[in-house]
């Protein structure tokens, strides 16, 4: 079992996190600083995690890897900074609830139009190259350069402002300790989509089978089940949440350009690979550590904070070569 | 004679040789044909990324691995000359001692690489790289008081390499002899050189080792061969020829900055070219070099026009704007993979086989 729930589980690398958290409080010393970051550094790996949970899983069922995965977090972005547009009113609006009915409509036009992109996606540039992996990378690094090219051409080659409705922005004040709003909610939503993904996978009949596909393909497909319609259910999913994490990541960085995709990728990439190439559970913990020790090192030692990603997928590719939690697969 | 200078890989198509020779004339006899500093600029990148898009060739298209960290090595090289020109006194010593070190830099940074990640599969080498590269185009962007950060290093070169400088008094059939002449064919030459010797590397034993672990790792470990090891080597040795063609370019430039080696655009770019031109051919860098380079430079006129004449139509004009020209690159690529896996080289080869077998 990959999940890290129920039988026998894996708790070494939740204990590393936890270990790193509190090693950089003892270097950092201030406790109010310290929950700021730790704050920030959640929100950024939850954040993450909605990103890269679908790639992870894309991989580990169908063996397929996305190098186009940005563009949907992209499209998420530009989605909903023209949605977020329409309700202008709304989000100009001086209550929370208003500005909800803003941010909303803007996260579900992400995730809708997302969806479907990646429906298209599979079938027109994935699904002739299952399989060759050498196709497969090529053919989606040529799918994102045209689609990045089309966003330029609907959207404008300029940069787009995606303004945080006002009651979305500032801080709550606790004593001395400054909690941005926003990286608190993104913290719920990122908590909310892992808590709803591990109950799919777990407690039903179609987390079971994406699960058992995981771990040996021939098998589900002999027992009669359409491994195939399972897949492109968990790519359009998977797509989806990589919009709303788009959108959620361009609200907090307040603008969205083209390459939001392809500068979020490479984080992507180094999460997946230290969280185990098709594992949820080694997804999430991976995307909270790169999160925090980001904020960390950033807060530290800005000059190594650059490399720290880098630094941190080597050390643990040389303690666990196959990541935190490896796939185990027949 | 020509047996043994192409290491008996002949085009084997007529078209083929053809459009080589035409291309070879061109680039050896650019300062006649084509007067002036845009076209001799043309020729150069030409020159330049036909080596480029070469040694990357290697590793994809004869081994089978793809890399996302070619232009790191690329960059590297022209870091590494820049930094020594400017740091030390201008001369051909500094020059050689810049390339060494970006040579060694870039064998060591291959060689670690393909140790860490190439035991895997395909695709976590793929990964790794990306995140590699992108790591070392950040740092030399932050680094600005060794790299010059987003503004580069513009540096001097030697003095018989300087535009200003003259070989001869009076115009050679019409063309100054001066720094730039030079400098053209000393980057024409080194280009050339080392293209043959890549398809001599190709066409030797190794070379067809390398193929038989793109066909088929697993036999070829089966055979006896230890591919790690073969696909480490082929690693290192596309870096150290990249590292080259970085060396060659920035020389020719003056200059070397993020945006003409390390940015993630050129690796595209040469994505682009080696599938286009023909994976595994060798002689497919040439062609997709040539084609990109010249409609880097020249399609965006020719789609300007057009985008003009369709103003009012609704959408034509925004697909044809000429800042959209990597659009209908990027659908041939897509369109390449499928349909063309071995790239225009591929089919004018196929269809000479299909008349013979006729």
């Amino acid at each position: 079992m990959n999940l890290g729930v129920r039988q026998r589980a894996d708790w070494i690398p939740l204990a590393l996190t936890a270990a790193v958290a509190l090693a950089a409080l003892a270097l950092i010393g201030n406790p109010s600083t310290w929950v700021t970051l730790t704050v920030a550094g959640l929100a950024m790996g939850l954040l993450i995690f909605i990103m890269s949970s679908g790639l992870t899983l894309v991989f580990g069922l169908m063996d397929v890897m996305n190098f186009a995965h940005g563009l949907f977090i992209a499209i998420g972005a530009y989605v909903a900074a023209s949605t977020i547009k329409v309700f202008s009113a709304a989000a100009g609006a001086d209550s929370f609830l208003a500005n909800l009915g803003a941010v909303l409509p803007a996260m579900l036009a992400a995730v809708v139009v997302a969806g479907l992109l990646g429906l298209f996606f599979e079938r027109v540039i994935i699904r002739p190259v299952y399989g060759q992996h050498l196709k497969q990378i090529l053919i989606t690094t040529g799918g994102m350069i045209v689609a990045e090219q089309l966003i330029h051409v609907f959207w404008g080659p300029d940069l787009l402002p995606l303004p945080r409705p006002s009651t979305l922005r500032g801080s709550f004040l606790i004593g001395d300790m400054a909690i941005e709003k926003y990286r608190l909610i993104a913290v719920v939503i990122g908590l909310a989509v892992f808590a709803g993904m591990l109950l799919l996978l777990n407690r039903t009949k179609i987390g079971l089978l994406i699960r058992a596909g995981v771990e040996n393909k021939e098998m589900v497909e002999a027992m009669g089940y359409r491994i195939r319609r399972l897949f492109v259910g968990v790519f359009v999913a998977g797509s989806a949440l990589a919009g709303l994490g788009g959108a959620l990541w361009g609200m907090y960085q307040e603008s969205v350009t083209v390459h939001i995709g392809a500068s979020m990728m490479v984080l992507i990439f180094i999460v997946i690979i230290i969280g185990g190439l098709g594992s949820v559970g080694g997804c999430f913990a991976g995307a909270v550590l790169v999160g925090l020790v980001a904020n960390y090192v950033g807060y530290l030692s800005p000059k190594i904070a650059l490399g720290s990603n880098i630094l941190l997928m080597v050390l643990i590719l040389l303690w666990r070569p196959q990541g935190l939690y490896p796939v185990s697969r027949q | 004679m020509i047996h043994s200078v192409l290491s008996g890989d002949f085009p084997r198509s007529r078209v083929l040789s053809v459009a080589l020779a035409a291309i070879f004339i061109a680039l050896a006899l650019a300062p006649f044909l084509f007067p002036g500093t845009r076209p001799l600029d043309v020729a150069a990148k030409v020159c330049v990324f036909i080596l480029l898009v070469a040694s990357y060739d290697l590793l994809l298209g004869y081994t089978g691995i793809v890399s996302f960290a070619h232009t790191m090595f690329f960059g590297i090289g022209g870091y590494g000359i820049a930094i020594a020109l400017s740091r030390m006194e201008v001369g051909w010593s500094a020059i050689a001692l810049g390339t060494a070190a970006a040579v060694l830099l870039s064998l060591a940074l291959s060689f670690l690489i393909g140790l860490f990640s190439l035991r895997v599969k395909a695709i976590f080498f793929a990964m790794i790289t990306l995140a590699v590269a992108s790591f070392f185009a950040i740092l030399a962007s932050q680094l600005s008081n060794v790299t010059g950060g987003e503004d580069g290093i513009t540096f001097k070169v030697p003095e018989i390499l300087r535009p200003a400088w003259r070989l001869l008094e009076d115009p050679l059939l019409g063309v100054t002899v001066g720094g730039r002449f030079i400098t053209y064919y000393l980057v024409f030459g080194t280009s050339l050189a080392l293209f043959l010797a890549l398809l001599r590397v190709v066409n030797s034993p190794f070379g067809r080792v390398l193929q038989a672990i793109r066909e088929n790792d697993f036999r070829a470990e089966a055979l006896g061969y230890r591919t790690v090891v073969y696909r480490t080597i082929a690693s290192c040795l596309g870096a150290v020829v990249a590292t080259l063609a970085g060396v060659l370019y920035s020389l020719w430039l003056r200059y070397t900055g993020p945006n003409t080696t390390l940015d993630f655009g050129i690796m595209i770019d040469i994505l682009l070219m080696v599938v286009i031109g023909g994976m595994g051919t060798m002689y497919g860098a040439v062609i997709g070099a040539t084609i990109f380079v010249v409609a880097q430079n020249y399609l965006q006129e020719a789609m300007k026009a057009f985008s003009d004449a369709m103003k009012g139509v609704p959408l034509l004009p925004d697909l044809f704007h000429p800042d959209r020209w990597l659009l209908w690159l990027g659908v041939l690529f897509v369109l390449s993979v499928y349909y063309f896996p071995h790239g225009i080289v591929g089919q004018l080869r196929a269809r000479l086989k299909k008349a013979s077998t006729k």
